[in-house]
């Protein structure tokens, strides 16, 4: 059994279910990416993994223990670490302030770990005294992703990290990410960009309309001409 | 010399009373834009919070002074205000629990808060009447001025006098310390900065790990101190009477949204814009011009812009000047 | 189920009414009675923005002090001497003032954008401030020492009261839209704060300003759309009915007079209470509750929100204005000192809240409800102080200090009332029909 796996997820916001039967898993060191077009829920599949909406069957494992009934809080301190696609960083604290705050549940030192973003995102050691909300769409990315990092999690979930960054910037992070995967870290993707994406990807999902479509290694899937067709632009 | 008198005759009359209102307004405002950052509601109840907490000191200070304590040549209040500051962070903490905390876990629209805050405005009132009533108290004591207008006259051989009361340099001192102690906690302590990410970004924070319920908690308890230092320091400046309090309510609103609701800088900025416009529009310029204009000649109005009945207006005209140019403030508060 | 309800709930009104009429007296019943008509309209205005647009309105006060000041304006004789003395003045300051704001916007309009254009603004505005005051100033001392015992102000239009009814609508309704103007499509607790501000102002204003409305003086001897006591007394039909019924003329006149308010009241109410009925059940009425349930969809689609809030917050504000006006002229004087936002203000809302918010009866029987027990809550509180102190010595200065703070106890009432009902009962006691779930 993988190390991280939303099993079976059905539920939603309250109204009707947005996921159907949905299956997502991660294992140690390995990045494992969804995608799919707009509004296919992945988002929410990330959500209900991270407990942030109620799901009604199906049930969250990490690491082999049921954590379906925690709370986000109690998942970031059982070790995983989720970066939002959307207003992820706090705007009027400066970027070590931001990285503080990641670590707010930890009670030892945190420098060395602040220190280990630092060198992976040299930039950010740079303007660690800017504010988070001045800083470049890329950079503001590598700030939300040095935060969910300073906990020092075992699972980091990222919901579309390079969302509106260029692409140069986009190759960049993506090297980063694979930098963190191999220290051992499972990392969970949501991707726009889903060729470059499956392109570094160990595991893909393809969510429609809630459901797993495609659920292959990422070579695999670049290869179905079906999955290349439908969601890659041919 | 001439000269010299209109520049003292603004001292007197401008600077120094604007500086001690500022002062006070400062901190009422901040507290108004912590509970919105934290809370995010624009909280009606914090001039009778006010009057609530400076009630509190007010009848430590008569407590104290009829067993004879008191700080010799400063106003006994200052001895009371920690206990004062208890009472009402006690009483706001209550409301918080019965009232707040219910919307809070419904996460209910802004709107809904504004009208709880409403009721427990009118339940304060009516408590703060009920205990102290509704008429005007006098608890200042101790020495009353630092610089008094016969000896400076005197010392300087000038025509004009300045005063200053000790209300007024208390209150300015007590603002900086109160100032300074609340800006080193929200970016200096672990607490404060998480009050600060709580304020930028709640779902974040919540993801973070930070405890809404002590940020909460905390935010509560510093709004309650402040309201009760800035009520405190008013009624020993003027005096104390709940009603004003009441009013007080729409300078401090408009102190904290000409800032930027939500950012404490500018609440503190706001608070002197307010109180120096509201002090300078209702000036009456005669005899200042007086001094300026060549020779015997002076005007022959009294050259004011406007009433003191009015002063109010001048807060909300600033107010919605704002509200029309720049909604989000002078520095850059909250969404609109 | 409902209409059971209204009828319920407004036949235990009419009982308590009825109670009252007999144990008390008629005359303190149609008392109640008139400020319950007059409240409930105020209500339904406010309704009308909170219940059905969800606009919260902490002004009301000022809205219903336009009314009043409608009222002198349109029913007072004008006083001719005041008006030579200073009425010129006056007129002439009002037309500097609005050269004034013409010559800001307009060299805001035609000027290039910067710093040099923002000079000029400050300085027409400084100037034509100075201008303007320096013509009011005289003028208002000149009105003002016009015979100030008795009159000290330049009066009214001397037409019948009546008419100030709606022109009280239209006051409020025009200072509603300047303030409606800035500050909806703000976040909401901004109009929250602004008519908290403008009502405060213009309460000040009808207490400062002598040369308009005798400030503290109040205006005395409003003219009547019903008619005097005295004039009934000696009216040969009338004192012939006060026989066929063994009624008391002097008793009967002043029930008689009561009942013609009453009347004139309900007729308004029910004018009032149809047209909004209509409004909601018309497609904008619906358009405005989709808005309100869900600002977000309605934006996206497209549908002008801002716009929509301010028609509904003026509409609103005119029918307080409305009521206000009819207030002044049930009282016979304007006495500025009396708009207190705590019975202005929060017990309205209070009304509201209570009867349902977003049903027009829900408002109308939260006038009905909350004005009757504000009103008879006095002598309980007095006699609950009294019962709960007379364990205590007679000059103990406890029992006195209680008893003196019965008054204050009314404002902890209402406030722990609006909260428990918020709390508790959110959709009062006749929630709003909600069809569409
Ligand atoms: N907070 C929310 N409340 C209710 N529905 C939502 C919410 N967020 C997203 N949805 C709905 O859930 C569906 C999936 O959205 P999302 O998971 O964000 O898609 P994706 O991330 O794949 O683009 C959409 O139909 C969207 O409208
Ligand atoms: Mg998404």
């Amino acid at each position: 059994m993988s190390f991280l796996i939303g099993e079976n997820m059905t539920g939603g916001y309250g109204g009707a279910d947005i996921l159907h039967d949905c299956t997502i898993a991660a294992d140690q060191g390995e990045i494992a990416v969804i995608v799919g077009p707009n509004g296919a829920g992945k988002s929410t599949a990330m959500k209900a993994v991270f407990g942030m909406l109620n799901i009604h069957t199906g049930r969250v494992m990490l690491d082999g223990e049921d954590i379906t009934a925690l709370t986000p809080q109690a998942r970031v301190a059982k070790g995983m670490a989720f970066v939002p696609q959307t207003s992820n960083v706090f705007p009027t604290m400066s970027v070590e302030e931001n990285l503080e705050m990641g670590a707010f549940l930890r009670r030892d030192n945190i420098q060395e770990t602040i220190d280990q973003v630092y060198e992976l995102f040299p930039i950010l050691g740079d303007k660690r005294r800017q504010n988070a909300g001045e800083l470049s769409g890329g950079q503001r990315q590598q700030v939300a992703v040095g935060r969910a990092l300073m906990t020092q999690p075992k699972v980091l979930m990222l919901d579309e990290p390079t969302a509106g960054v260029s692409p140069i910037v986009m190759d960049e992070l993506f090297d980063r990410i694979i930098e963190v995967a191999r220290t051992g870290i499972s990392i969970l993707m949501v991707e726009q960009n889903a060729r470059q994406a499956l392109d570094i990807a160990d595991k893909g999902y393809v969510l429609v309309q809630g459901r797993n479509r495609y659920t292959d290694t990422g070579q695999a899937l670049m290869n179905n001409p079906d999955v290349r067709k439908s969601f890659l632009g041919g | 010399m001439e000269l010299l008198n209109a520049l003292i005759l603004m001292a007197n009359f401008v600077l120094v009373p604007a500086l001690a209102y500022g002062s006070q307004l400062a901190l009422g405002a901040l507290g108004v834009t912590l509970i919105y950052g934290i809370l995010r509601f624009s909280n009606f109840a914090h001039g009778d919070t006010m009057a609530f907490g400076t009630m509190a000191v007010i009848l430590f200070t008569w407590w104290f002074q009829s067993m004879g304590i008191n700080l010799g040549p400063l106003p006994t209040a200052l001895l009371a205000l920690p206990f004062g500051i208890a009472i009402c962070a006690g009483f706001v903490l209550a409301t918080d629990k019965l009232v707040y905390k219910f919307y809070r876990q419904q996460r209910a629209a802004p709107v809904i808060y504004v009208i709880a805050s409403v009721g427990v405005m009118f339940v304060l009132n009516g408590i703060v009447r009920f205990i102290i009533g509704p008429d005007d108290q006098a608890f200042a004591d101790g020495e009353r001025f630092i610089v008094r207008a016969r000896s400076f006259k005197e010392w300087t051989g000038l025509e004009e006098g300045l005063t200053i009361k000790v209300s007024q340099g208390i209150t300015v001192i007590t603002a900086v310390l109160v100032v300074a102690a609340l800006f080193w906690f929200l970016n200096r302590t672990r607490t404060g900065k998480s009050m600060r990410a709580f304020s930028d970004n709640e779902d974040l924070a919540l993801l973070s790990g930070i405890n809404p319920d002590k940020v909460v908690m905390v935010t509560w308890i510093i709004a309650a101190a402040l309201a009760t230092i800035a009520g405190t320091l008013y009624g020993l400046d003027k005096s104390f009477k709940p009603f004003t309090y009441f009013q007080l309510l729409l300078p401090i609103f408009a102190a904290a949204i000409v800032g930027g609701l939500g950012n404490p800088l500018g609440a503190i900025a706001g608070g002197y814009v307010i109180a120096f416009s509201e002090i300078m529009v209702t000036y009456a310029y005669k005899k200042f011009v007086g001094y300026l204009a060549p020779g015997d000649w002076s005007p022959d109005s009294l050259l004011q812009l406007l009433g003191t009945n009015y002063k109010f207006s001048v807060s909300f005209v600033i107010l919605l000047l704002v509200l029309l140019l720049r909604p989000t403030g002078l520095f850059k508060g909250k969404s609109v | 189920m409902t209409m059971n309800r209204n009828v319920l709930y407004f036949g235990i009104m009419a009982v308590l009414l009825i109670i009252v009429g007999q144990f008390q007296s008629w005359n303190l019943s149609l008392s109640i009675l008139n400020l319950c008509l007059i409240s409930a309209i105020m209500a339904l205005g406010v309704n009308i923005q909170w219940g059905y647009a969800g606009l919260f309105n902490v002004g009301i006060m000022g809205f219903a002090a336009l009314g009043g000041l409608a009222a002198v304006l349109i029913s007072m004789p004008p006083v001719p001497a005041a008006w030579a003395a200073g009425g010129g003045g006056v007129l002439l300051s009002a037309l500097a003032g609005a050269a004034t704001i013409v010559g800001c916007i307009v060299a805001y309009a035609k000027l290039p954008k910067g710093g040099i254009r923002t000079a000029i603004i400050v300085a027409i505005g400084v100037i034509g401030f100075f201008i303007m005051r320096g013509i009011f100033v005289p003028a208002t001392d000149a009105i003002e020492s016009v015979d100030a015992a008795k009159t000290g102000y330049l009066g009214g239009l001397g037409l019948p009261v009546i008419l100030a009814w709606p022109v009280g609508g239209l006051l409020a309704g025009g200072v509603a839209w300047v303030i409606g103007k800035i500050t909806l499509g703000l976040r909401s607790d901004y109009l929250a704060i602004a008519t908290l501000g403008i009502s405060e102002i213009i309460v000040a204003v009808m207490k400062n300003e002598d040369w308009m409305t005798r400030g503290v003086k109040n205006v005395n001897g409003l003219s009547r759309p019903v008619p005097y006591e005295i004039d009934l007394q000696q009216a040969l039909w009338f004192q012939n009915l006060c026989e066929t019924l063994g009624q008391d003329v002097v008793t009967f006149s002043s029930i008689f007079v009561k009942l013609c308010y009453a009347g004139l009241f309900l007729i308004v109410l029910l004018a009032i209470f149809w047209l909004s009925e209509r409004a909601l059940k018309s497609p904008w009425g619906r358009m405005m509750r989709a808005i309100r349930d869900n600002e977000i969809s309605a934006n996206a689609m497209g549908k002008n929100v801002t716009a929509r809030h301010l028609q509904v917050f003026v509409l609103g504000s005119m029918v307080v204005g409305i009521a206000g006006a009819m207030l002044t002229t049930l009282d016979g004087q304007l006495t500025p000192a009396s708009y207190q936002p705590l019975r202005f203000t929060f017990l309205i809302w209070v009304m509201v809240i209570v009867g349902g918010s977003g049903n027009n009866m829900g408002a109308v029987l939260g006038g009905f409800v909350v004005w009757f027990f504000w009103v008879e809550a006095e002598p309980i509180g007095i006699w609950l102080m009294d019962t709960l102190t007379s364990g205590m010595a007679e000059d103990s200065g406890l029992r006195a200090h209680l008893l003196d703070s019965a008054a204050h106890m009314r404002l902890m009432t209402m406030g722990v009332i609006l909260l428990l009902v918020l709390r508790f009962s959110p959709r009062g006691l006749l929630p709003e029909k909600t069809g569409h779930h």
